[in-house]
């Protein structure tokens, strides 16, 4: 029988692997070894590997960066855990203007394997500063890697590949995303950087979606059955680098793009997927899309309007219909209880 | 008690007792879930916020942090507004978009929290800047937490403020916790006031949380920073935290921190002290009074409308 894990344990497992398979690999952030261990991520590594190895720090983003980034240069394998990623905005020097530039600097002398773990936050009055999705921030500067796991099985794999990659990775959590279950396989494995994933294929419209979004346009998909709409789903797993080969091939087919971001549009993911396909594609004709994002506000915390800040599985079904048709149906898919948002309520 | 006394004891208690009643009714109405926001609390915490805003002039303001109903309340912001936002309501202080980790009030003086740990310090320096600048003798305050003097910005804040003799009061209420870790698992030395004078601004610790000797350390210490000279002026409140970090709760089965710990803090709680130094028929009439007022403030926020769908685009740019 296949094994199911939370994407909380497996984060958790494949930390907990990489930590075995390599005495470098070190773990530290605030509250990594707190009685809520980063949400259970990092939930027993404190005592299975010791104080040395996997610490909590002092409030100091920006200096356990810089710090995390002289360590790497000795040789070790820093993790380093944000649980929100609005924090990371405390580190951005170390990470834009070292991490990301020290291997072509200092002219491929030094590398910087680092993990840089931060979690998006979604709903229930996270609000403005605990809920960005900032990772397009970080797709823009060159040397860095992104990844934004939306599996349990991406996430481990992922995880494990970010370890052991030579340069310094953003490793983008959903704090939504940490309630979902899915087959994770035993032991070692690594999703590697540079390919997505077709995870539902279909004929009429291409939906691709960044992070927690990936889970709305599965449900998306389900939702435009009802209407005998065929969509393709297709996570691109990694965002620097960016397979955007597979998305062209499935926009070629179905000549239609939704790009769904976790996050604002302007110079967001979706932009750099759109602007890719307009130059890869100016051979072919008529082809439609659309982007979708946050709207262009900070986070409210009220929910009447949270609600109308984030797209979701009935408005990318709505969206993506009008695409197919080719003009405004006014089809909103009535809310089904299977394809129920998760509800985070509290702690938070 | 002589009349000033029995006047300061007066309002110092109905202050601390109006804090400490707005944040149990929190706690009672949050199973509910009408407030669909995360609370910071600082019941155990109120006697900070208190003695020094007793210490202000209307006029002064003051920055603080996500833990910050008290210091909201305790400057003079609306409570029925506070309610609505924690309600998410139009009618709160943000218009139902900042939530109780976003209070602001600025006719009062409060200009607004940050959920990001350290992030309003230098706000509150800039600020004085401004006043200084243009020779208005009003004072900021910064509240922040013994977590937040770990941030760089700390350091580059108070050398700032140092260098350019800032009329800015610093108010850390320790409650030796950042979440769940220990100041001493943090600072590698735990005497913050020691890190502060190396500024060259002076620096005092109240390690009781006696609200008087609160009020007495503020006031003396924004009388001069009101006349403008040494400039900034630091003071570290000893304090306790008896609820979870974040939520109605408590948090002593997650073993970081005995409920004995708190125990010293509960018997020297500063609510009933003062209720205890006050005549019965007194203090009732201000109980009372706190009641009517919170119950208001609930139906208030209870009947208040949330904000319609055209709100999300508003508000962005001025
Ligand atoms: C820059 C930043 N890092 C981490 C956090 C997560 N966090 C929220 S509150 C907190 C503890 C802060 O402790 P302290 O300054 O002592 O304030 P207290 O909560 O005790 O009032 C932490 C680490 C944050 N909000 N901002
Ligand atoms: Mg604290």
């Amino acid at each position: 029988m296949e094994r199911t894990l939370s994407y909380v344990d497996a984060i958790r497992e494949a930390t907990d692997l990489e930590m075995a398979r390599d005495a470098g690999v070190v773990l530290f952030g605030l509250d990594v070894d707190d009685p809520k261990a980063i949400l259970g991520t990092t939930r027993g590594l404190a005592g299975k590997y010791g104080g040395d190895r996997v610490f909590g720090t002092p409030l100091s983003e920006d200096a356990m960066c810089g710090a995390a980034i002289g360590m790497a240069l000795a040789g070790l394998r820093p993790i380093h855990v944000h649980i929100r990623m609005d924090f990371v905005l405390l580190a951005m020097n170390q990470l834009v203007n070292m991490a990301a530039k020290t291997h072509s600097m200092f002219g491929g002398q030094e590398h910087v394997p680092l993990v840089v773990r931060s979690i998006i936050g979604k709903s229930w009055g996270q609000g403005a500063q605990h809920s960005q999705g900032l990772y397009p921030l970080f797709m823009h500067v060159p040397g860095l890697k992104v990844v934004a796991p939306s599996t349990p099985y991406d996430a481990k794999g992922c995880l494990a590949a970010a370890v052991r990659d030579d340069n310094p990775v953003m490793f983008v959590e959903h704090r939504i995303l940490y309630y979902q279950k899915g087959r994770v396989p035993e032991g070692d494995y690594v999703v590697a950087p540079g390919k997505a994933r077709v995870a539902v294929p279909g004929r009429e419209v291409t939906l691709v979606g960044i992070s927690y979004m990936q889970v709305e346009c599965l449900r998306a998909q389900r939702y435009l059955e009802e209407v005998s709409v065929s969509a393709e789903v297709i996570d691109p797993i990694w965002l620097a680098p960016l397979d955007i080969g597979t998305i062209e091939a499935s926009v070629r087919r179905t000549g239609r793009l939704i790009v769904v971001d976790n996050g604002w549009m302007t110079c967001g993911a979706g932009a750099e997927i759109v602007a890719s396909l307009a130059e890869r594609m100016q051979d072919a004709p008529g082809w439609k899309l659309r982007r979708m994002g946050f709207a262009p506000v900070p986070c409210p915390t009220t929910p009447s309007l949270e609600a109308l800040f984030y797209p979701n599985a009935r408005t990318i079904a709505a969206a993506a219909f009008d695409l197919v048709k080719g003009a405004p149906q006014g089809w909103l898919p009535a809310a089904r209880a299977d394809l129920k948002l998760i509800e985070f309520k509290g702690p938070f | 008690m002589k009349r000033d006394e029995l006047e300061l004891t007066v309002r110092l208690y109905r202050s601390l007792r109006r804090i400490r009643r707005v944040e149990e009714e929190i706690v009672r109405v949050y199973p509910s879930d009408s407030i669909k926001s995360p609370v910071h609390l600082s019941i155990g915490q109120e006697a900070v916020a208190t003695g020094v805003c007793e210490a202000l002039e209307p006029r002064d303001v003051v920055f603080g942090s996500y833990r910050g109903h008290a210091m909201y309340l305790a400057k003079g912001g609306s409570l029925p507004r506070m309610i609505a936002e924690l309600y998410g309501k139009a009618d709160g202080c943000a218009r139902g978009k900042g939530g109780s980790m976003h209070l602001v009030d600025v006719e009062r003086g409060v200009m607004g929290t940050s959920a990001v740990v350290g992030t309003t310090i230098p706000n509150a320096v800039g600020y004085a800047y401004a006043l200084k600048h243009r020779r208005e003798n009003r004072i900021a305050v910064s509240f922040h937490g013994d977590g937040a003097t770990e941030e760089g910005v700390f350091a580059e804040s108070l050398n700032f403020a140092a260098l350019k003799q800032l009329p800015i009061l610093f108010v850390c209420e320790n409650n030796g916790y950042a979440i769940h870790t220990h100041q001493s698992r943090r600072q590698a030395t735990l005497d913050i006031c020691t890190r502060v004078r190396a500024y060259g601004i002076p620096a005092e610790t109240i390690e009781d949380g006696d609200v008087f000797r609160i009020f007495q350390a503020a006031r003396a210490a924004a009388a001069a920073v009101r006349s403008g000279s040494p400039g900034p002026r630091y003071i570290e409140c000893i304090t306790s935290r008896w609820l979870e970090h974040v939520g109605p709760g408590e948090d002593f089965e997650l073993g970081f921190r005995s409920r004995e710990e708190t125990e010293a803090w509960r018997k020297n709680d500063q609510v009933a002290r003062l209720g205890g130094m006050l005549p019965a028929p007194q203090r009732s009439v201000i109980d009372e009074a706190i009641e009517a007022e919170i119950a208001e403030a609930f139906a208030f926020a209870e009947a208040s409308p949330f904000p319609p769908a055209g709100e999300l685009l508003m508000h962005l740019y001025r």
